[in-house]
């Protein structure tokens, strides 16, 4: 874990993922992009793979977050349950307050 | 499968020859020795599914382990004298309950707990399972043999960042006499990936 910044959110707060496709390595996969979500867990700040991933030394580094979807707003004919969810862990900066 | 840069295990010729090259390439720049990535590969080797299921099956026989294996996996590894390389990334372990059930992914590549249980399986891999899983994650589990109740939630937890994820599953019925010897065989490696169950004690008792 990388020395710790200030997290915007905390669990239970609803977010958006943002849009985007940035021109490097990125883990935030399309499928999320633009969903609400609840944050679940903070894990703290970790480095920006986004730079690591070129060399870079990661800093500043990100809160980490776990994120919570409902499947049925991931997907529009989700044949299980309502209650039926997906976790993903997204960085901060990938994360938009609604 | 050349348009796609990660389908693994397509040409593995290929990409032994590239993981030399890279091994090659990093001991000429000083990054590492050659020492540190044999010693690497050598820790991930000892690993197996046999080492997170005496863990987990610990964590059935005394809740006290289990609580604290859930609330930091790491410190309780330690306890069983499972040390993580510094360089890993960061564990936790998920409860399946009579309520809720946990299957894993990694959508964007092959991120797995391998500090704990060793390598993936193909599958894991794999297109197939990592497209599918995110959609319909009962649809998987039936192909695995389990069809879970709708009263059931299922969670799927795609593994994206810097943690790993390790699938605590349900203790079967009728397993109260059991020690925790036998109740190891019971945790299979899809069992801690949340594909499957864990096996019911009459499954092994007849092998």
């Amino acid at each position: 874990m990388a020395s710790s910044t200030t997290a915007r959110y905390r669990p239970g707060d609803q977010v958006r993922i943002r849009v985007g496709t940035p021109p490097t390595h990125f883990r935030t996969p399309e499928y999320v992009q633009g969903k609400l979500g609840r944050i679940d867990t903070l894990y703290g700040a970790f480095k920006n793979p986004e730079s690591l991933a070129y060399g870079g030394d990661g800093l500043p580094a990100q809160p980490l977050y776990r994120v919570e979807f409902a499947q049925t707003d991931l997907w529009q004919n989700y044949s299980g349950p309502a209650t039926d969810t997906l976790l993903i862990d997204i960085y901060e900066h990938w994360l938009e307050s609604i | 499968m050349a348009e796609n840069g990660h389908n693994h295990g397509d040409n593995a010729e290929y990409y032994a020859l590239r993981a030399e090259a890279i091994q090659a390439l990093l001991v000429e720049k000083g990054v590492c020795s050659i020492n540190d990535i044999l010693s690497m590969a050598d820790k991930l080797d000892s690993r197996s599914p046999k080492d997170g299921a005496k863990v987990l099956a610990h964590a059935w026989v005394d809740p006290a382990y289990k609580e604290r294996l859930l609330a930091d996996a790491e410190s309780a590894l330690l306890e069983l004298g499972y040390d993580l390389p510094e360089t890993a990334p960061r564990l936790t372990v998920l409860e399946n309950t009579s309520e809720v059930h946990h299957m894993a992914v990694c959508t964007l590549c092959s991120c797995y707990p391998r500090a704990i249980i060793g390598r993936p399986p193909a599958w894991y891999k794999g297109l197939a399972y990592r497209s599918k899983v995110v959609v319909d994650p009962r649809g998987v589990l039936k192909e695995f043999g389990t069809e879970l109740d709708e009263s059931v939630q299922v969670r799927v937890i795609d593994s994206s960042a810097d943690y790993r994820y390790l699938v605590l599953p349900t203790r079967p019925a009728g397993t109260e006499g059991m020690s925790e010897e036998e109740l190891a065989k019971l945790i299979t490696q899809e069992s801690m990936i949340g594909v499957a169950l864990a096996l019911s004690p009459e499954s092994v008792s007849t092998s």
